[in-house]
């Protein structure tokens, strides 16, 4: 039989939750027994190349890219999780969203202090995504099926939840696993 | 008038003096009943409703409720704990909680009631409102972002430390805590040493320079759940 697949990507987020999943150190090496990485930084594959078990996604959607490749790991994997607080909530690109966008780009781009911008324009390539409005948790854009919060969760988190999915047995944390920061 | 009055928790025998409340029987019993806004030494302020319980079968909050003989109290319920839930997801997406840099992060009341409860993410949508920070005053600041509308600074500056600096002001959505109706932190006579200063279950209005003290694993909630410390003295 071959191995179940896991697909991972990096939505609006630092790279960090990505970096946890690494830190689950030798263990790294029972996840490959257990499953083949498909679509990921990991193995730098670009598209899906079949169905997925498991989605992992890092950070929330802060561009209309970010909205395309979260669709595209929903239509590929039976079960979908936000890893990390920017994934589930949002967390520091979300601290733009009570600010208008047009204020956060011009401050970017025009007004900051150490903005050097003699053209004063605003980046706006065919080839740059649309920033959306705010950045959205994942699951107010698609559906999720399990939340993992922290920044970023623990390696030990990542690596029972990713066990157990794995293993068909209840995805059931200790109390120290669920932490928020 | 007998000085002692019997009822049960959860089908187990309680008993209480008169004029308790159903939360402090709970307490003495050893048996913790969820709650946000209660505050010990404070007179309850009834708002939050996290510890809401069904007596007789009717809902009440057990913060402020009396005991009464006989009564037949429900806690620890699927019902309940739903309740409890949404509550706290309505509290997380109201506000800006960032967790991840606030400096009441592992010793929040609010935070640790949703690891108690076991939230991995609010079921609501964010709202993302626009809240404002004082930070005029030079030891203590206010980060509305995290204000939960408990009301403990409210009645701890008026009833302990006789000062009445903060008052709701606004309604609804726009409801907040203000200081001395449109003053800032700093124009009052607001000190570290107040008890107001000590008792915001978040982080939101906060001592400067000590945040971030304590190491991660060692904070009051990183290993034990909220109402533990009731919990260990069940009877
Ligand atoms: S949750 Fe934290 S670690 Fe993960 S991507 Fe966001 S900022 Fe980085
Ligand atoms: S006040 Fe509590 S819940 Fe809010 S951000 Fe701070 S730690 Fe998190
Ligand atoms: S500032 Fe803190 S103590 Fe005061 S109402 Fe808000 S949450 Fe409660
Ligand atoms: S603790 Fe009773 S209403 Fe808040």
């Amino acid at each position: 039989m071959s191995k179940p697949k896991v697909a991972t990507a990096s939505l609006a987020g630092c790279f960090g939750c990505h970096m946890s999943v690494l830190d689950i150190d030798e263990r790294i090496l029972k996840l490959i027994e257990l499953v083949d990485f498909d679509k990921s930084p990991v193995d730098d594959i670009k598209e899906f190349t079949g169905r997925c078990a498991v989605g992992l996604i890092e950070g929330g959607c802060a561009n209309e890219e970010n909205v395309r490749v979260l669709q595209d790991f929903r239509r590929h994997c039976d079960v979908l999780i936000s890893v990390g607080d920017c994934a589930t909530m949002g967390g520091i690109p979300a601290m733009r969203n009570n600010i208008p966008l047009k204020e956060c780009l011009d401050e970017a781009y025009l007004n900051g202090p150490t903005v050097y911008n003699p053209s004063g324009i605003i980046p706006n390539d065919k080839e740059i995504p649309l920033c959306l409005d705010k950045v959205y948790p994942c699951h107010e854009v698609v559906k999720i099926d399990y939340h993992m919060p922290g920044c970023p969760p623990s390696a030990d988190t990542i690596w029972q939840t990713l066990v157990a999915l794995l293993t068909n047995k209840p995805v059931d944390l200790p109390y120290e696993l669920i932490k928020y920061d | 008038m007998s000085d002692q009055i019997t009822f049960t928790i959860d089908g187990v025998e309680v008993k209480g003096k008169p004029g308790q409340t159903i939360l402090e029987a709970a307490d003495a019993a050893g048996i913790y009943i969820p709650r946000l806004c209660f505050m010990k030494d404070l007179i309850p302020h009834g708002s939050c409703r996290v510890c809401t319980v069904f007596i007789n079968g009717r809902p009440q909050a057990a913060c402020t409720q009396p005991i009464t003989e006989g009564a037949i109290v429900e806690n620890d319920t699927a019902e309940l704990k739903e309740h409890r839930k949404n509550i706290i997801d309505m509290l997380f997406v109201e506000g800006n909680h960032f967790c991840m840099f606030c400096e009441k992060s592992g010793n929040c009341e609010l935070q640790a009631m949703a690891y108690r409860l076991g939230i991995s993410a609010p079921k609501y949508p964010y709202l993302f409102p626009k809240r404002d920070v004082d930070a005029t005053h030079p030891d203590i600041l206010i980060d509305r972002n995290r204000c939960i509308l408990c009301g403990r600074c409210v009645e701890a500056s008026r009833d302990v430390d006789k000062k009445t600096i903060f008052e709701f002001v606004g309604r609804g959505a726009d409801k907040k805590v203000a200081v001395n109706a449109n003053a800032d932190l700093k124009d009052t006579d607001f000190k570290a040493t107040d008890k107001a200063a000590d008792v915001c279950p978040v982080g939101c209005i906060i001592k400067k320079r000590v945040g971030f003290a304590i190491p991660v694993g060692q904070r009051k909630y990183d290993t034990k759940p909220i109402g533990s410390d009731i919990e260990a003295g069940k009877k």
